[in-house]
């Protein structure tokens, strides 16, 4: 808690009317009150406080989708993946060139004079210190997908690459190798594999989440507009927000988180139970899921319930001390020397190969970036508006460098880090002749890892708390987003109300899972992630429209 | 008996503040006591202010305007809070300490069954603080 009372105990100074605010100088001027168009009431004593249009038009858009996907199971799986093939194939090159966009447009804002601009006026504090900044962000963003992919991601791509290139009888190539891949070569195939992978993980995820963050942030602190997506739509649409474009925007940011949120869940809850089985022999099957979700859930909704700061900080501060103990436990017990050397090796060939991989035109590794890179920019830019909008609620007070760099910089180093810690340690493994992990399914390859190094069944206890905790940071942090979204930006909305999101969650992960519809869902998600880059480049506009108007600190 | 009395305000519910403010203020006649009002915002706008700033200036005007004539000028205090929701009591209580107020007065809902796993503030308050706590329902 970061209480900051007024020491000024005399209130003679005039004081008539609203004053301007001190440092954020260049409100917009809008007549629109927060909250204006909630709907309060308080049945059995239950306050709520809503945006009506928002929260029931999302609200049976996602009952809709639920009942659809289970009644329709097998028809929804292939319209979700008609789309999402759809995309791959035809709009990739618009997702890889916008990505590019946004990383440029960090990166610039970072050296120009803009980024001297402070996140809440000139003389705003920041609202946490940095520690508790930074886990959060960093729990909310990646998490559990470090977890999921460390692994697997490098190995998949040393594999292809090594496999060299391989061409169908049309012509188009079969191998999923990225670039030109490296046949036979185990050296280059190791780089390029680390290079690919950190591509996914490095500067474009993060640039992503990024634009969504900084110019809600900017919006929210700087212009007084409420904390919802719609807010960055002020510099296109004016006033027009506050109707139905608004609203629109509002529930695809939900309908985004929730089925971002509850897919992941899922997947979460699939790597946890593989944990359990591998370990402590816990049968798999739906009955663990829908416990082990139930579970993950509860913490969650514990964890919300209890606020901010004692919830879902302490629970990322956990996490980032238990993640850095998993890291450090690679680095030292793994090949400690090659990790090291592999760190700057990486990082090197990731910047030589960074302009190859992320060209959006002409490629001929059509598999590798169709299927990888598109599906992972369209799934990060699902997630975006959560991320994002989250990690604006908790930036208020830094500089706009100081932001960018935090939100760019550090964590893509970190992830940098993290797979070459990872991806060394398996490569090496399979160089070794250990196939386990090789031959493992996806959510067992970390295990797999683990298990050939000393105190195993320790790390691997470590490891499925983290994913376990991950899920629970994003679980909280999401509630929380979708609270706020559907309160029509209200921070304060009535507790009940982050609760029913906590179990709405909960609930449709365990539909989806059960009814086999998670697959699908994903493909659903995925497919979000299209109009969603249009929100994101109209989110790049409003950033330096927004900036531009901003009085420059010192 | 009492010098100092501190009053919660929810500058978002105003309607349902008139009681309690009234009593604060006439207890403050009555034992020729400072009053304090006391707000607390988020960094994000609200449908209250669009600024903390802007939060802390209308609970100064707001504590000019309410308090009585009885020879002490009011004061206000403004704590930001990031999640208001989940931390309003322990900020009153800390509140308490650093205005140093030997009595709150607050407006508190009728009781109800929902109380029993999420108290009402004031009950909370008053289960946590060594001073006195004048409930005021509606």
């Amino acid at each position: 808690m970061d209480n900051k009372p007024d020491n000024s105990p005399d209130t003679h100074e005039e004081s008539v009317g609203v004053p301007a605010p001190e440092g954020a100088a260049n409100l917009i001027d809008t007549d629109y009150k927060i909250g204006q168009d909630n709907y309060q009431a308080s049945p059995m004593g239950v306050n709520i406080d809503l945006h009506g249009a928002v929260f029931s038009f999302s609200s049976l858009v996602v009952l809709a989708f639920v009942i659809l996907t289970l009644a329709l199971p097998d028809q929804a799986a292939s319209w979700f993946d008609g789309a999402k093939n759809w995309i791959n194939a035809n709009m990739s090159w618009f997702l890889i060139g916008a990505a590019n966009v946004f990383v440029i447009l960090c990166l610039a804002l970072i050296v120009s004079p803009l980024g001297k601009v402070r996140i809440g006026g000139a003389k705003a504090k920041p609202d946490f210190s940095y520690l508790g900044w930074f886990s959060m962000l960093f729990a909310a963003g990646m998490g559990v997908g470090l977890m999921f992919y460390g692994v697997s991601e490098p190995m998949s791509h040393y594999g292809t690459a090594l496999g060299g290139i391989s061409m169908g009888e049309d012509g188009a190539r079969t191998d999923w190798a990225p670039l030109g891949a490296a046949a036979d070569n185990p050296a280059a195939a190791y780089s390029l594999g680390m290079a690919a992978t950190i591509f996914h993980w490095g500067l474009h995820p993060w640039a992503i989440y990024a634009i969504v963050a900084l110019s809600l942030a900017i919006f929210a602190y700087n212009k007084g507009l409420p904390l919802t997506v719609r807010s960055m739509f002020y510099p296109l649409l004016g006033e027009r927000i506050w109707g139905w474009p608004g609203h629109l925007i509002d529930i695809l940011a939900v309908f985004a988180t929730l089925f971002g949120l509850a897919t992941s869940l899922g997947i979460g809850a699939q790597q946890a139970a593989a944990g359990l089985n591998h370990l402590f022999d816990v049968p798999g099957g739906n009955t663990t899921l829908v416990l082990l979700i139930s579970a993950i859930t509860a913490v969650a909704i514990v964890s919300i319930v209890l606020g901010v700061d004692k919830g879902v900080k302490r629970l990322s501060e956990m996490n980032m001390v238990l993640a850095f103990l998993l890291l450090m436990f690679v680095i030292f017990v793994g090949p400690t020397l090659l990790i090291a050397t592999g760190f700057f090796k990486n990082l090197g060939s990731y910047f030589v190969e960074l302009p190859f991989l992320s060209n959006p035109f002409g490629r001929e590794d059509a598999n590798f970036s169709q299927g990888w890179t598109t599906f992972y920019w369209a799934w990060w830019i699902s997630w975006s508006p959560f991320v994002g909008m989250f990690i604006a609620r908790v930036s208020r007070g830094r500089s706009v460098r100081e932001f960018l760099t935090a939100v760019l910089l550090v964590p893509s180093t970190v992830s940098v880090l993290w797979m070459t810690a990872f991806g060394t340690t398996a490569i090496e493994q399979m160089k070794n002749g250990f196939e386990g992990a090789t031959n493992a399914d996806l959510p067992v390859k970390l295990f797999e890892v683990l298990s050939q190094m000393p105190l195993a069944e320790i790390t691997s206890f470590i490891a499925i708390v983290l994913v376990i905790v991950f899920f629970v940071t994003s679980s909280d942090s999401g509630s929380l987003v979708i609270d706020t979204i559907t309160a029509g930006g209200k921070i304060d909305a009535p507790k009940p109300q982050r609760v029913f999101w906590g179990v709405i969650e909960g609930a449709i992960a365990i539909a989806l899972l059960v009814g086999g519809g998670l697959a699908a869902l994903q493909s659903a998600a995925v497919a979000a992630g299209l109009p969603f880059t249009v929100v994101l480049l109209v989110g790049c506009y409003a950033i330096v429209k927004g900036l531009m108007s901003e009085p420059r600190g010192k | 008996m009492f010098n100092s009395i501190m009053v919660p305000v929810d500058l978002a519910h105003l309607d349902a503040l008139e009681k309690p403010l009234t009593v604060a203020a006439d207890m403050a006649r009555h034992y020729n006591a400072q009053l304090c009002y006391v707000g607390v915002t988020t960094s994000q706008p609200s449908s209250v202010a669009r600024t903390p700033e802007e939060y802390e200036q209308k609970l100064k005007t707001f504590a000019q305007e309410h308090a009585p004539d009885n020879g002490h000028q009011p004061t206000a205090r403004v704590y930001n809070s990031h999640d208001p929701v989940t931390d309003l009591d322990d900020i009153l209580l800390k509140a308490i300490d650093d205005v140093g107020a030997d009595l709150v007065v607050m407006g508190t809902h009728l009781p109800h069954h929902i109380d029993a796993i999420m108290p009402a503030n004031g009950s909370k308050v008053a289960a946590h603080s060594d001073v006195s706590v004048f409930l005021v329902r509606p």
